[in-house]
């Protein structure tokens, strides 16, 4: 029977371990265990001296359970007198008092400092700041800064650690609880409503970061997914000239431009110089920049934009963009037409 | 050996526990307690944070009248309380009817500050967050009182028709302890939102 | 050393005809039949909450999968959390301290009789009021399907705005309902422990299963009234259009969050105590020992309820507290490690020299010092902020919290179903089924919950209906999925032992197990009066001196 379970948890130990690979393979995308950023090292390095404190208490602690329980099992040769009776042990008790407590006040400190580290510093001036704002199922980001309004997909610039450039997130939320968590960037901080959150983090390598929203917020709380282009300060700061240009605008206003400034669709979406500038939905001034659609539920193809289009529900039934009831020939204009705001 | 029962006692040493009804009735306060604590949190919380509507420092009017009613009521419960103990039931009945008579006038007197704020001054629950939070927590102390008025109702009838004893005089008292909480939830409720709050 | 029978002589009395005895357990005010009803019906619910949570697992079995739709997901999760803490482990807990606790101390029934009655049926009817919402469904006059705004229902997802029709409203009135009985029944218990004990039995003379119901049920009275405050102002707001939750009109969403888990963090001491208590009974009768440390046994459990009034936003790390809130809130969630972690010594030197007999009781007992073990140190990581901000809300804590409701909480039930079996139906139930189903469940539960942490690790958060391919997650979950197969297999094989044992079982006697509390002095069942004579006690452990008479405990006390 002990065997069985330390088996069990020997392997869940061994995954562990394993799991706190270097970020050149991990594996998993979202692995909290390969941090690339300042605040998710300092939580890496807390867990790791954690985990050594609680595998140790385990390691005692179970060897004894293990102990007992083999050493003092009623065999055949026990007459029929009960054991000592032992009602308890001053000593012994304080003993098992007096070390759990130092060993709380350790891990306390340990950890009040790490929260210290990453809650109170200063931001230097050349930090980056962007503003989150959580919708039900999709994120809004806008570069104050720099003017800059998209949506799902956000691009930072990476961090040298001898000159960082931190990024600063403001968490806002325009409708329920929102959640931010990309693992290998830092911990989650939650989005709520009338309670303005922020939090920072200084990726050192480029690359595509992966998270999802990790607050419960409605129907489709599982696809509001996370995607975080760390990219270099050139790629950062070209990606920032385009979004800010406003739309590409053909010769001629094209039927499936027609379509979308006529239809419902300008009530929620915006493109920056044409009229469509509501608020409710994604900015699509740049929808092509973008790799993925529907806060990373699909890909960002022609046949999944038109299926979107046509009918939300398909891809991501219960989020909040309706059906327009369009046919498939008006669909695939208004297609064609997204297709165009690059 | 086979397992008896064990033995009667043959001592004859003191073996006195608490009331069950005293015991039940400070348990029920402690629940009560917690209830009231949490709308007395969210009030004070929400204090000065009403975006618009009326505020506490213009409309509130100190209820001291009233206050000074509910709070006799616990002195008149507890002569009614102690005359019972002594078998005094005329006493009893009367002193009894009096609190009862105060609960209601300060209830009556809760209805019509309520129409002057509802009517006068434009508060409801739905206004603001004052009037959210200054209408759940007075109107929870009230829903306490009118219970209380109820169950003193019940004993002013059972007087009336002669059924109370003088051997029943612990269960008044432990009625009386909730009719003290009542007030004591009151005074708490003044001060947070009449003098504090203010 | 098993006693003679008595024969309760039944044959010579006529049987009542089927529709009698039945009125006679609707209208029954007998702590033995109340705590009975309790526990089946916390059983039946706990099939169902089964089948919610296998709903789920199939789904999550692989990444896209479609085996429900998101929104029955959502309403899986939400009802199988909620019938679990409130319609399962609440009653079940209920149940045996109604049944034990009387018998425990020497009295013929609670304090209440008849309040007793009144919350059995009030929690009773707040359960089916629950599922009700699964009925009254999109159809019937639209009264909204079952609600799926998770079990701690966060603002403002629980507006009107976000939740309209009435499914919101099946959960506030439904818990509202049953959380009177709550109180109730922690009133009675309270009551009842503190002026129903036999004469001689101070409070330090007291079995610690009674003890710790007392704890618990202090700590039922101060926390379910913070979820009924909470659950009136949600009304309020969702009824007569007040803004205590309404972020539009300069509400906080957060002050919700503070209010549920201020009774929602005592609610698993509420649900751990008992559980405790469990184990302080059984691990000494197996043991052959007295309990180690009795006085600090109480110290600690009374000092669990205190500093577990002050841990509550350890479930709010990730909201944005001030670093000071945060740390306080570290502070004292790493210091009830300390009273809990003492327990699991006592109940080890408990075992140390003694002679351990592992009988179905014991088995689940050992399972859960284990187990228990592991969820404490958990529960650790979880406690340190920084570490919180990267597990909280994900799959770490599902596997956290069902350690140590399953591993803990439900393996020391099983524990004792098995032990208090024969008391209350006078029969034994069959060892080798008990055995079995301790394997299965054991095997299960290890397969479904130890790995179901590495997910929480690789980034996977809770509550989500499918995943996505390539995150590393889709190898984990099927493991977790197969383990729940062979947990329903064990609860089945125990079901099916105690309904099999209840008619076929062999006659149990007095006092099957040899033990030392005053419940194995009566017949079992034991009659409606429990004892025929009140007894008077001298120590701990009343029957051991009776055994003893040459070395009784209360020499020692």
């Amino acid at each position: 029977m002990g065997g069985v379970r330390y088996f069990r948890c020997g392997a869940v130990f061994a995954a562990v371990t394993a799991s706190a690979a270097p970020a050149h393979s991990p594996l998993s995308p979202t692995n909290i265990f390969a941090p690339v950023s300042t605040p998710a090292q300092s939580i890496f390095d807390l867990s790791l001296f954690v985990l050594t404190v609680t595998a140790s208490i385990f390691l005692v602690v179970f060897s004894l359970l293990a102990y007992a329980v083999v050493k003092f099992r009623r065999r055949s040769s026990d007459d029929r007198r009960e054991p000592a009776q032992v009602y308890g042990s001053t000593q012994v008790e304080l003993a098992w008092t007096v070390i759990p407590v130092l060993i709380v006040v350790v891990l306390f400190l340990a950890t009040a400092r790490v929260i210290a580290s990453i809650q109170n510093v200063e931001q230097p001036a050349t930090a980056l700041n962007v503003t989150v704002i959580g919708h039900q199922y999709w994120w809004e980001y806008r570069y104050p800064s720099q003017k800059v309004v998209t949506a799902n997909e956000l691009h930072i610039p990476v961090s040298d650690p001898a000159h960082p450039i931190p990024t600063v997130l403001t968490l806002l939320s325009a409708d329920t609880d929102h959640s931010f968590w990309v693992p290998r960037l830092g911990g989650k901080t939650d989005l709520i409503p009338n309670h303005p959150n922020s939090m920072w983090m200084d990726p050192h390598e480029t690359g595509l970061y992966l998270g999802q929203c990790a607050q419960y917020c409605g129907t489709q709380h599982a696809k509001m997914l996370l995607r975080v282009y760390v990219d270099s300060r050139e790629d950062f700061n070209r990606w920032i000239q385009e979004q800010q240009q406003p739309a590409h605008s053909a010769e001629q206003v094209s039927e499936g431009q027609r379509i979308f400034e006529q239809t419902a669709c300008v009530s929620c979406h915006t493109v920056a110089g044409t009229p469509a500038n509501g608020t409710n939905g994604p900015d699509l001034t740049h929808l092509m920049s973008r790799q993925t659609i529907a806060a990373g539920a699909a890909s960002n193809t022609l046949e999944n934009l038109m299926a979107w289009i046509s009918n939300p529900a398909v891809i991501k039934p219960g989020c909040k963009m309706p059906s327009m009831g369009l046919s498939a020939p008006q669909a695939a204009a208004v297609a064609a037409y997204l297709e165009t705001l690059r | 050996m086979s397992a008896s029962y064990p033995t009667i006692p043959a001592s004859d040493t003191e073996w006195i526990l608490p009331a069950r009804g005293t015991v039940a009735m400070y348990c029920l306060i402690v629940a009560e307690a917690a209830i009231f604590t949490i709308f007395v949190v969210a009030y004070i919380f929400y204090l000065g944070k009403s975006l618009t509507g009326p505020q506490p420092q213009t409309v509130l009017h100190a209820p001291i009248f009233l206050t000074i009613c509910l709070l006799s009521s616990s002195l008149t419960i507890h002569f009614a309380v102690r005359s019972l103990k002594t078998g005094t039931l005329r006493s009893f009945a009367l002193w009894w009817f009096l609190t009862l008579a105060l609960g209601v006038v300060f209830l009556a007197g809760t209805v019509r500050e309520w129409q002057r704020l509802i009517y006068d001054e434009g508060l409801t629950i739905q206004t603001n967050l004052f009037g959210t939070t200054y209408y759940s927590l007075v109107g929870l102390h009230a829903f306490h009182v009118t219970v209380g008025l109820f169950a003193l109702a019940a004993v002013s009838i059972f007087s009336i028709c002669g059924l109370v004893k003088q051997e029943h005089a612990e269960r008044a008292e432990v009625l009386s302890m909730y009719w003290h909480f009542v007030d004591a939830v009151w005074v708490v409720v003044f001060m947070v939102v009449y003098v504090v709050g203010r | 050393m098993t006693t003679e029978s008595i024969a309760w002589p039944r044959s010579a009395v006529e049987s009542r005809p089927l529709v009698q005895r039945l009125h006679e357990w609707v209208i029954t005010v007998d702590h033995k039949r109340l705590g009975i009803l309790y526990i089946v019906y916390a059983l039946l619910f706990l099939m169902i909450g089964g089948v919610e949570a296998t709903i789920m697992r199939i789904q999550l079995i692989r990444p896209h999968n479609d085996f429900v739709s998101p929104q029955v997901f959502n309403r899986m999760f939400t009802m199988h959390g909620t019938t679990m803490i409130f319609f399962v482990a609440m009653p079940v807990l209920f149940g045996f301290a109604n049944y034990l606790i009387p018998l425990m101390i020497g009295a013929r029934d609670m304090a209440f009789p008849r309040l007793n009655a009144f919350s059995f049926w009030m929690t009773a009817f707040g359960g089916l009021l629950l599922y009700f919402s699964f009925v009254g469904g999109d159809g019937l006059y639209g009264a909204g399907s079952a609600p799926d705004v998770g079990w701690f229902a966060y603002a403002p997802l629980t507006s009107q705005t976000f939740s309209p029709g009435h499914s919101t409203d099946f959960w506030i009135l439904s818990l509202l309902v049953s959380g009177f009985g709550s109180i109730g029944t922690a009133i009675n218990i309270i009551a009842t422990v503190l002026c129903m004990r036999c004469r001689g039995m101070t409070l330090g003379k007291m079995p610690l299963l009674p003890w710790l119901n007392l704890v618990m049920a202090g700590l039922v009275i101060m926390a379910v009234s913070p979820l009924t405050a909470a659950q009136l102002m949600l009304l309020v707001d969702r009824y007569l259009g007040g803004h205590f939750f309404d972020t539009q009109a300069g509400g906080s969403a957060v002050i919700w969050m503070h209010f549920f888990w201020v009774f929602g963090h005592p609610e698993v001491y509420v649900l751990v105590i008992p559980a405790f208590a469990f184990a302080s009974e059984i691990i000494p009768v197996f043991s052959r020992k007295a309990i180690f440390g009795y006085p600090v046994m109480v110290a600690a459990t009374i000092c669990i309820g205190f500093i577990g009034m002050s841990v509550w936003a350890h479930h709010m790390f990730t909201v944005g507290m001030s670093s000071a809130a945060n740390t306080f809130f570290v502070l004292s969630t790493m210091a009830i490690a300390v009273p809990t972690g003492i327990k699991i010594f006592n109940w080890l030197a408990t075992m140390w020299g003694g002679q351990i007999d592992f009988k179905a009781p014991m088995l689940f007992c050992v399972a859960f010092l284990f187990q228990f073990l592991i969820a404490g140190l958990t529960g650790i990581m979880l406690g340190s902020a920084p570490f919180n901000w990267q597990l909280g809300n994900s799959y770490f804590v599902i596997a956290h919290f069902h350690y140590v409701i399953v591993g803990g909480i439900l393996f020391t039930l099983f524990g004792a179903f098995y032990y208090w079996f024969p008391k209350m139906s006078g029969r034994m139930y069959s060892e080798p089924l008990g055995k079995l189903h301790f394997w299965l469940f054991l095997v299960g539960f290890h397969l479904t919950f130890d790995f179901m942490h590495i997910p929480g690790i690789l980034g996977m958060p809770r509550r989500i209906y499918t995943y996505e391919p390539g995150r590393g997650w889709d190898v984990w979950n099927l493991i977790v999925t197969v383990g729940v197969f062979f947990q329903a297999a064990g609860v089945l094989v125990f079901v099916g032992n105690l309904i099999w044992s209840s008619f076929r079982g062999e006659l149990a006697g007095n006092d099957p197990w040899d033990a030392w509390t005053l419940e194995w002095s009566t017949p079992s069942p034991p009659p409606p009066y429990n004892f025929a004579a009140i007894p008077e006690v001298k120590s701990r452990r009343p029957l051991w001196d009776l055994k003893h008479p040459e070395d009784p405990d209360w020499q020692y006390e």
